[in-house]
C-alpha cells in the first residue's frame, strides 16, 4: 500500500491512526510446518488466546493476511513455496519467525534445512525456543504491535529502506567439529564454524 | 525457482480432456502441515491422487549417525511431534535392547504412564483436527483443553511442555514427584467428562457420520498388504497390537483391551481412537495407583547411566564413571551388531533399525515411520470419492508431516 | 518365537548351505545373495505365511570396520498369524546396484523402495514408479551415503534472496 507521496510530506497523526488500526488487527497467515505449528495452534486455542490481541482471524489465504508466522523448519523443497506465499501477501506485511528452526536452522544443521529463513525472506521479529511457549509467541505479537506503532507509516515508507539482505554474513569456512577449539572467552567463534 | 507439478500421470488422451488437475498443498490448512496432493478430478470425483512429499525432510537419519544415543533422543522427539515422549520411549527401548539393559520397575511404570498419556495426546489431536477440518470447531477446543492438561503434567515431570527429551539410556532425566502424581490423578478424574462432551458432539452427529461413513474404506487384506499398523489396521479388522503381542515395558501388569473394528472406513477409525482413549485412561489410572518405589535409573554398575552427582565428589568409581560417559572420545560401549525393535506408538508400529559399530553413536539409525507408510495408502483410499472427502480421509489417517518426511 | 519351521522350509527350497543365518537379541536374520532375494521373499510370503512387510531399509557400510560389501538391504517381515518376525538381508556393491523389487509381493514396498532409491541410489527392477520421494527431483546426490557430508555441499544456501524493499 505504498502511496506515491514524495519524501517532503510527513503525516504524523494519520500515521499514528494507521498504525493503531493495523497493529490491533493483525491477521496471521500461519505457515505452520512442524512442531511449532502445534504451539501455534495451542496459542490460538482457549487457554492462551491470541484472539485477545486481534490476531484471531487465521486466514489461510495469503491474499487476506498481513502477518506471516513461519512456525517450524523450512527445508529446501519448501522454501520456494514460502517465497511465493510471501510475495502473494499484499502490503503492509510483517513476518514473525517462530522457533529456533525458522530463525536459524535450530537443531537441524543438515544438508537440507535452510539455516534461518532470514537468509531468504525479510523477517521482523524472531521468537526463540524449541518450541516457544505460547506466552512467548503472544509476547512476540505484542512486540510487533509496538514496532508497528513506533515505526510504522501510512505509506509503507519504512519498508522501502530495507533493501539489503538481512541474513548473517556468508560463512566462509566450515570446519570439522574435531578441528574447532572452544577457548574460554572465545565467544565470537565458540561454535563449530569459524568466520575467517 | 517455481514449484513444478511433477505429475507422472499425464492426461494425453483427447477423450480424457474433461479431467482437471488440482494442487492440494503444501500450504493448506487441512493438510496437517506440509503434504502435497496432485489430484486429477472429473468434476468433483477424484480419479487419481498422487502424493508429493518431502517438504519437511530435515535429515533426521543423517543426524542419527552424528549424535550419540543420548543426544539423538532430542531429534527423535521431533518426529511425531504430537506424541513426543512416545518417540523417545521407542528410541530408548531399541537402544536398551541393543545394549542389553533391563530397566527398573519404577522406570518401566513411568514410561508406560507417559506412553499412554501420549496416546491420549495424539488421539485427542487427531480427533480434534478431524472435527475441525470437517467444520466442528468446538470439539477441537475441548480436545485442546485436555491436551493442555497433559502438557502441564509433562512440564511438571520434565520442565518443558513438549519435546522434553525425557528418557535416557537406562532411565529417565528426572524422577517424578508428588505434584506430578496429583496432577495425573486429577486428570484421570476429569477426563471422562470431557470425553463424553466430545462423544455427545460427534458420535451421533448426522453431519459427521455422513461425511465419514463409508469414506476411505480399507479392507483387511489391503491393510496387511500395504503394511498398515496401529488404529488404521485395527479398524480394518487386523487384530494386532504390540502392547499385547510383544509386551514391552510394564504392559504385562495392566488390564486393558485392544480395540478393533471391522468396517475400515473413517468412522471406524474415529471410533477405534475414541475407545482406545478410554483404555489408555484405564492404564494411566492403574499405573499411577500402583507406581512402585525404588530408583528410576539403572544401577551405575552397568556403565550407561550417569551416577548420582554427590557420589562423584566422594567416590573415585563414580567419578570415573562420570568421566567415561561425558568426555568426548569416550562413551557407551555397544555391541557391534544390528537390530530392529518397535513399540506401539499412537499412530502405529514405530520401530528403529540401529546398526551399531561399537561406539557411542549409531552407525545407522533408521526410523520405521508409521505415517510414511500410511500416507502411501491414501491414493488407494480416495479413488472414486469426492473432493471434500479428501479432508475426511486425511484427518482419519493422522499423517504427521515430520514423521512422514523425517 | 521359534524359527525352526521357517528355516526348514527355506532349507528345503534353497539347500542347507544356500544362505547364512545369524541371530542377535530377538532378531533372526537370513543373509542371501541378490540373485536369490526375490525367490526367498516369495517363499517366505507364500509358504511360510509372512504376509506383512514391516520395513525395507538400507545401510552404507563404507566406514564400518571389517565390512566386505558396501550397501546392505534389510527386509523386515511379519507373520500376522503367529507373530513371528523374520529379517532378510542382502548386500550389493557398486557398480551394479540393482535389485528386484518386492512390489509384486507386497504393495507396501512401493514407497519404502522409493526412499531407499532416493537416499542411497539403489535401483529396483520392476518398481512401477521409481523416482525421488523426499528430496527435490532436481537433487543429484544420494544423501544418506557415507561420502555425502552431513551439512551438504552448499545446496541449502543456493536460493534467491527476497529483500524487504521488493516486497
Amino acid at each position: 500500500m505504498a502511496l506515491a507521496l514524495s519524501d517532503s510530506i510527513v503525516l504524523t497523526q494519520l500515521d499514528k491512526l494507521a498504525n493503531w488500526v493495523r497493529k490491533n488487527s493483525l491477521w496471521p497467515m500461519p505457515f505452520a510446518t512442524a512442531c511449532c505449528g502445534i504451539e501455534l495452534m495451542a496459542t490460538g486455542a482457549s487457554r492462551h488466546d491470541i484472539a485477545r490481541f486481534g490476531a484471531e482471524a487465521m486466514r489461510f489465504s495469503p491474499r487476506q493476511c498481513d502477518l506471516m508466522i513461519v512456525a517450524g523448519r523450512v527445508v529446501m523443497k519448501m522454501l520456494p513455496v514460502l517465497q511465493r506465499i510471501w510475495q502473494q501477501m499484499p502490503e503492509p506485511k510483517w513476518c514473525i519467525s517462530m522457533g529456533a528452526c525458522a530463525s536459524s536452522g535450530g537443531v537441524f544443521d543438515t544438508y537440507v534445512t535452510v539455516q534461518g529463513i532470514d537468509r531468504f525472506i525479510p523477517v521482523d521479529i524472531y521468537v526463540p525456543g524449541c518450541p516457544p511457549r505460547p506466552e512467548q509467541l503472544i509476547q512476540s505479537v505484542i512486540d510487533l504491535q509496538e514496532k508497528i506503532q513506533k515505526t510504522g507509516t501510512l505509506t509503507g515508507r519504512e519498508f522501502v529502506k530495507r533493501d539489503h539482505s538481512e541474513a548473517p554474513r556468508p560463512l566462509a569456512v566450515e570446519m570439522e567439529p574435531t578441528q574447532t577449539i572452544v577457548a574460554p572467552a572465545d565467544f565470537a567463534t565458540g561454535t563449530r564454524l569459524r568466520l575467517n | 525457482m517455481p514449484v513444478e507439478a511433477i505429475e507422472p500421470i499425464a492426461v494425453e488422451e483427447p477423450e480424457k480432456e474433461y479431467l482437471w488437475t488440482l494442487n492440494f498443498g503444501p500450504q493448506h490448512p487441512a493438510t496437517h502441515t506440509t503434504l502435497r496432493l496432485i489430484l486429477t478430478l472429473d468434476g468433483e470425483t477424484i480419479v487419481n491422487a498422487v502424493p508429493d512429499i518431502g517438504y519437511l525432510h530435515s535429515g533426521f537419519e543423517k543426524l542419527g549417525e552424528d549424535l550419540n544415543y543420548n543426544q539423538y533422543v532430542t531429534i527423535v522427539d521431533r518426529m511425531n511431534y504430537i506424541s513426543p515422549v512416545a518417540n523417545e520411549i521407542a528410541w530408548h527401548h531399541v537402544v536398551e535392547k541393543l545394549l542389553g539393559i533391563e530397566l527398573t520397575p519404577r522406570c518401566k511404570y513411568i514410561r508406560t504412564l507417559f506412553a499412554e498419556l501420549m496416546r491420549l495426546h495424539d488421539h485427542l489431536l487427531c480427533i480434534g483436527a478431524a472435527a475441525l477440518d470437517l467444520g466442528g470447531f468446538t470439539a477441537f477446543l475441548y480436545a485442546f483443553y485436555q491436551r493442555e492438561l497433559i502438557y502441564d503434567m509433562c512440564e511438571t515431570a520434565s520442565g518443558q511442555r513438549f519435546h522434553p527429551s525425557y528418557t535416557r539410556v537406562g532411565g529417565l532425566m528426572y524422577d517424578v514427584d508428588d505434584a506430578f502424581v496429583q496432577k495425573v490423578r486429577s486428570f484421570v478424574n476429569g477426563f471422562p467428562k470431557a470425553y463424553h462432551d466430545i462423544v455427545r458432539l460427534l458420535n451421533r452427529n448426522r453431519i459427521f457420520i455422513e461425511r465419514t461413513r463409508n469414506v476411505g474404506v480399507l479392507s483387511k487384506e489391503d491393510a496387511i498388504n500395504l503394511s498398515c499398523t496401529g488404529p488404521i489396521a485395527r479398524a480394518s479388522g487386523v487384530v494386532r497390537d504390540l502392547r499385547k503381542d510383544e509386551p514391552y515395558l510394564a504392559y504385562k501388569d495392566f488390564d486393558f483391551k485392544i480395540v478393533c473394528g471391522t468396517a475400515g472406513d473413517c468412522y471406524a477409525r474415529y471410533l477405534v481412537r475414541m475407545e482406545e482413549m478410554l483404555e489408555s485412561l484405564q492404564i494411566v489410572d492403574q499405573a499411577i495407583e500402583n507406581l512402585p518405589g525404588g530408583p528410576v535409573n539403572v544401577d551405575s554398575q552397568s556403565k550407561v547411566v550417569l551416577p548420582e552427582q554427590l557420589s562423584t565428589y566422594r567416590s573415585i568409581e563414580s567419578m570415573i564413571q562420570h568421566f567415561e560417559l561425558v568426555m568426548p572420545n569416550r562413551g557407551f560401549e555397544a555391541p557391534r551388531d544390528e537390530l530392529y525393535g518397535a513399540i506401539e506408538s499412537p499412530n502405529g508400529e514405530l520401530g528403529f533399525y540401529i546398526v551399531s559399530d561399537g561406539s557411542e553413536r549409531a552407525y545407522r539409525a533408521r526410523t520405521r515411520p508409521p505415517s510414511f507408510i500410511h500416507f502411501a495408502i491414501f491414493p488407494h483410499l480416495i479413488k472414486g470419492h469426492q473432493l471434500s472427502d479428501v479432508v475426511a480421509v486425511l484427518g482419519s489417517l493422522n499423517i504427521i508431516a515430520a514423521e512422514l518426511d523425517r | 518365537m521359534s524359527h525352526e519351521n521357517t528355516l526348514r522350509v527355506l532349507q528345503e527350497r534353497f539347500g542347507a548351505g544356500g544362505f547364512t543365518t545369524s541371530e542377535f537379541r530377538d532378531n533372526f536374520r537370513v543373509i542371501v545373495t541378490p540373485s536369490q532375494l526375490y525367490a526367498v521373499l516369495e517363499c517366505l510370503k507364500q509358504a511360510c505365511g509372512f504376509i506383512m512387510l514391516i520395513d525395507i531399509t538400507a545401510a552404507d557400510y563404507l566406514h564400518y570396520p571389517d565390512a566386505r560389501d558396501r550397501f546392505g538391504l534389510i527386509y523386515s517381515l511379519l507373520n500376522i498369524g503367529t507373530g513371528e518376525r523374520f529379517y532378510v538381508k542382502t548386500y550389493v556393491n557398486e557398480p551394479d546396484l540393482t535389485l528386484p523389487s518386492a512390489f509384486p509381493l507386497w504393495h507396501g514396498a512401493d514407497w519404502m523402495e522409493r526412499e531407499v532409491f532416493d537416499m542411497y541410489g539403489i535401483l529396483f527392477d520392476g518398481h512401477p514408479n521409481l523416482r525421488r520421494i523426499l528430496m527435490p527431483e532436481e537433487f543429484t546426490a544420494y544423501p544418506l551415503r557415507k561420502d555425502y557430508p552431513l551439512r551438504g555441499r552448499g545446496e541449502r544456501h543456493n536460493f534467491p534472496v527476497i529483500t524487504r524493499a521488493e516486497g
